[in-house]
């Protein structure tokens, strides 16, 4: 019982991560046509400009974590505003050619942390807390773990107060549905691109703080892998769909914890598998546009 | 009114032409809008009226001219075309299907005073429904969402594409009486299928045929004509117009219905 | 209906001078007036011009080859570009890579440039071409050719599984989902199951039952004519296959698949089979990379390699071979030659801010795409195209306009009309 609850918790706060970035590059993809593969860097770049926080101003702090939560969301805020404002909208509606600058951005981004950071990871250390454990039903919780969950519940749920409640949240919304007819009412919708690119930005440089403390270290290499996970779970999801996204991070961490204790391992390869059997059985996503 | 207004046209199309992915669907087409009453564009399925009225506010690619009221406007994008004074009512009625009622029109408010009140009166059915998602709406329900979205702002013009589509006589006459009651204010491009509609509404028609304008004049004047209407539009105009909503396979490369694939880019 | 209007329209979208040789074909007559417009357009008065450049082309494409197959024994020198004297292992070491990363950009033009699949998973089959290989030459004591033949056949297995539930999207889900595929093969392989892939450290090439002439570095000669070999037969079947009634269907379904399943054709057949054709390709391309870096490196299947390919053929110009041939060549010199740079004392000696960059041949490489994409959309083809005919335009306007201009696609639009299609 013990091990279930520990690999619920660890698949949840796993989910959490995959969350923050699948949220920003569905949104992105459902409003924009745009498959973002600079997403990862937005995310390592939060995740170093944390590090920087911690390092120089000394990391046994709750209000340094919380200092460093908010300079990595707003690293990964400037990166992304930049990157559509300067690059993709040049390329209004060439969808391909705009997934390949994001492309060439990740290589030239990555390789660029390289040179200021090293490719080898450098570990972190945030509160103590972090480290201890919470018991629950006899498993013991590291509590990194709550907060990265608690952090994704808390994105989940502005998010979708944004969406809900404002007027660029609706526009964003029948954007994802049909954009040209958005522009057809007399809206600029490229304002709501850029918005939508900077707050997927965001939501990604957190992930890239609360990665590095979930896994101890930061790395170039840290927004690559995560990205790849946060595709599967974007098109598990339904591209385009926040809800989607929610449940199918989850979905995919969890499944993938469980796999890799008790199938010996074998968790990346569980979820392509669900991948392909969603594929097959529901090829536009759980909560896909179904056209 | 003056008689410089009347014999002024509100909009004014010179040699537009458009693409869809490659494939040419307008071609050199003119033609003017007086700027009262109702102009009907016609002509068979896929000669090309959805893509012109498209074409005239930019969602596809065009090139031409383009005069709103004296003033061009083929260079400005979609939006800026829009707010400055086209109300366009979509083939299809495409409203968001995720957004409420009253969302689809809380959109669609571009005016500092929104009529309000005036799409209430047209429309009070859609008061009573303004929670509901408008994806649940029947069909003639999201045809008036989507007249009242053009009738919220004060337009030069309406463009309105194809709103009888699909729907029952009784709504057909409905949404009839409302764009006459709409045409008392505002000059309206309409394309229509629907011939009865088309003699009851329209004064002027303006008729495609492969892309081209091939015959213009009073409405009445072309559909009194029997064999100029069978020619062109392959219906003869007295008999009851057949309600052709499907592709019949008798034009198989119509524009509207070919690039599926891509019509979400659109 | 619009079929006269499109060809005296300056928009006419045909292919270029390769892909319109199947303009007209059954296979295409779906794709509608604009394809006849094209064939109609290069018939009468463009014909003696092509075939004579076409003799033409023949020659100088011929002549290549010889000079290319001498390489080894001259000695020649291109400082900048080589290493050493062309004779030296060094050198056709650099030069085989060039080989087979063009041979393997072609295979991926395969895929984007004819079937306008923009697959992120082409690595895959590459890896799985250099791990199939190493791992059966590890395991099993068979002779090089039937242990290729084994490999070939796990990738013509692999390739249908994976290209059949792919296919079922298109677009960009497509380059999402062929993604995730091949990051589930490179999780494998860094997973070393029971050892047998070496993991992070690879795998070396077990060479007792290899034949002497490839082994070794003093037969690096050898493996540079396998890899020329190698890319000249690639180049061929891609162009027998581009010219084939697959590559027909393949290239009407790129551009309108709708029209395609209107005339009964099966598209996701054709766009499987293409698939198919390339992993196998690719895979052969991989055995040979396993020869010549004598072992297997993570790297060979990673999604970074998949990358390199699709980078390779937007530089080179996508929609056409020689592009992907140029770009890969190009390519691949470029970061041999950067890398070098990056650990040269002039590098070292520079104030942070310039070093740091200059350093990293991925980030240079990484910009120049994204140059490459917003300024010269056709590549180095289309922009060299663009250049030479505005060139011709100057010396002689009048007879330029009438004669090569309204004949020839050009190569930028091309590409701009691949890209926008495999959306």
């Amino acid at each position: 019982m013990s091990t279930v609850v520990l690999l619920l918790f660890t698949g949840l706060g796993l989910g959490a991560l995959y969350f923050l970035v699948a949220a920003g590059l569905s949104l992105i993809y459902g409003l924009m046509g745009v498959l973002n593969f600079a997403h990862g860097a937005f995310l390592t770049l939060g995740a170093f400009a944390g590090w920087e926080v911690a390092r120089r101003t000394g990391s046994d702090n709750w209000g340094i974590f919380l200092l460093s939560l908010l300079v990595g969301a707003a690293a990964g805020a400037a990166f992304a505003a930049f990157t559509e404002f300067v690059l993709i909208r040049r390329l209004y509606q060439r969808h391909i050619e705009q997934l390949l600058i994001t492309l060439g951005l990740s290589l030239a981004a990555v390789a660029l942390f390289d040179g200021i950071w090293g490719t080898d990871p450098v570990f972190i250390q945030g509160p103590a807390w972090f480290k201890d454990t919470t018991e629950i039903l006899g498993a013991r919780i590291p509590n990194d773990r709550f907060v990265c969950i608690i952090a994704a519940v808390l994105v989940l749920l502005a998010m979708v107060f944004f969406l809900k409640n404002t007027r660029y949240g609706m526009i964003i919304r029948a954007g994802v549905e049909n954009r040209s007819m958005v522009t057809a009412l007399g809206i600029d919708v490229r304002k709501a691109f850029t918005l939508v690119f900077t707050i997927g930005g965001a939501a990604a440089g957190l992930g890239g703080v609360l990665a590095s403390h979930y896994f101890g270290y930061v790395s170039p290499m840290l927004g690559g892998s995560l990205l790849i996970f946060a595709f599967i779970v974007t098109v598990i999801g339904g591209l385009g769909s926040l809800t989607g996204a929610a449940i199918a991070s989850v979905a995919v961490a969890v499944l993938q914890q469980f796999a890799n204790f008790y199938l010996g391992g074998t968790g990346d390869f569980v979820v392509v598998l669900a991948l392909a059997l969603v594929l097959l059985f529901r090829p536009s996503g759980l909560l896909g546009r179904t056209s | 009114m003056t008689a410089a207004a009347e014999t002024r046209p509100i909009l004014r199309i010179e040699g537009l032409s458009a693409h869809i992915a490659g494939q040419q669907v307008v071609e050199d087409v003119s033609f003017t809008v007086p700027a009262t009453g109702i102009t009907a564009l016609l002509g068979r399925n896929g000669v090309g009226k959805t893509s012109t009225i498209k074409a005239i506010i930019g969602l596809i690619d065009r090139t031409g001219a383009v005069e709103l009221d004296g003033v061009r406007i083929e260079k400005d994008p979609t939006f800026k075309i829009i707010r400055s004074g086209v109300g366009y009512v979509p083939e299809d009625r495409e409203v968001f299907s995720k957004l409420t009622v009253a969302e689809n029109l809380r959109l669609a408010e571009r005016d500092d005073a929104p009529r309000r009140q005036l799409v209430e009166d047209l429309f009070p059915d859609l008061l009573a429904r303004s929670a509901q998602m408008a994806g649940t709406l029947s069909g003639g329900q999201q045809q008036m969402v989507s007249l009242a979205r053009a009738l919220l702002n004060t337009n030069k013009i309406l463009l309105v594409d194809e709103p009888t589509k699909g729907l029952a006589p009784k709504i057909v006459a409905e949404v009839a009486e409302t764009l006459a009651e709409a045409a008392k204010t505002v000059p309206i491009l309409l394309v229509e299928q629907n011939l009865h509609v088309v003699r009851q509404l329209a004064e002027g028609s303006v008729v495609l045929s492969g892309g081209r304008v091939v015959h213009t004049g009073s409405a009445l004047g072309f559909l009194d004509d029997a064999e100029l209407t069978q020619r062109l539009l392959g219906v003869a105009a007295e008999a009851p117009a057949p309600e052709i909503r499907e592709n019949t396979g008798k034009f198989p490369v119509t524009t509207e219905a070919a690039p599926a694939g891509k019509g979400a880019a659109l | 209906m619009t079929t006269d209007t499109d060809a005296a329209g300056t928009n006419s979208t045909g292919a270029n001078s390769q892909d319109a040789s199947g303009a007209g074909a059954p296979g295409t007559a779906g794709a509608g007036p604009r394809r006849t417009a094209a064939a109609q357009r290069s018939a009468p008065p463009g014909k003696p011009r092509r075939t004579r450049r076409k003799v033409v082309g023949a020659a100088a494409g011929l002549a290549g080859i010889v000079l290319l197959v001498l390489l080894p024994l001259l000695n020649l020198s291109l400082p900048g570009v080589l290493p050493g004297p062309t004779y030296t292992p060094g050198s056709l070491q650099l030069l085989a890579m060039c080989m087979l990363m063009a041979a393997a950009a072609l295979t991926y033009h395969v895929l984007l440039g004819v079937a306008g699949l923009l697959s992120f998973g082409h690595a895959l089959y590459f890896g799985a071409g250099v791990y199939g290989l190493a791992i059966i030459l590890q395991n099993l004591d068979i002779p090089l050719l039937p242990a290729m033949g084994l490999t070939l056949l796990v990738v013509i297995v692999l390739a249908h599984v994976v290209g059949s539930i792919s296919l079922r999207v298109s677009g960009i889900p497509f380059a999402m989902v062929t993604l995730a595929f091949a990051q589930a093969g490179s999780v494998i392989v860094g997973r070393n199951p029971d050892g047998t892939t070496g993991g992070d450290e690879g795998l070396s090439l077990r060479t007792d039952n290899l034949p002497d002439f490839l082994v070794g570095v003093a037969n690096t000669r050898n493996l540079y004519w396998l890899a020329l070999a190698v890319l000249v037969a690639v180049f061929i079947v891609v162009t027998w296959v581009q010219s084939s009634r697959a590559g027909h269907v393949a290239a009407a379904v790129r551009e309108n698949e709708l029209r395609v399943r209107v005339l009964g054709l099966q598209p996701y057949l054709v766009k499987l089979l293409i698939f198919v054709v390339s992993a196998v390709l690719v895979s052969i391309i991989g055995m040979v990379f396993l020869l010549l870096q004598s072992g297997a490196v993570p790297r060979a299947i990673s999604a970074d390699l998949t990358i390199t390919l699709l980078v390779m053929v937007v530089l080179g110009g996508v929609g056409s071979r020689w592009g992907a041939v140029i770009g890969g060549v190009f390519y691949t010199i470029l970061d041999q030659r950067l890398t070098t740079l990056a650990n040269s004392d002039a590098i070292d000696a520079l104030p942070d801010i310039l070093r740091i960059p200059l350093s990293e041949p991925l980030f240079i490489l990484g910009t120049l795409f994204i140059l490459v994409v917003l300024f010269l959309p056709g590549g180095l083809t289309g922009t060299a195209q663009r250049l030479a005919r505005r060139r011709k335009r100057l010396r002689g306007a009048g007879e330029a306009r009438t004669g090569e201009d309204s004949t020839a696609h050009d190569r930028t639009e091309t590409s701009r009309e691949i890209l926008e299609e495999s959306a």
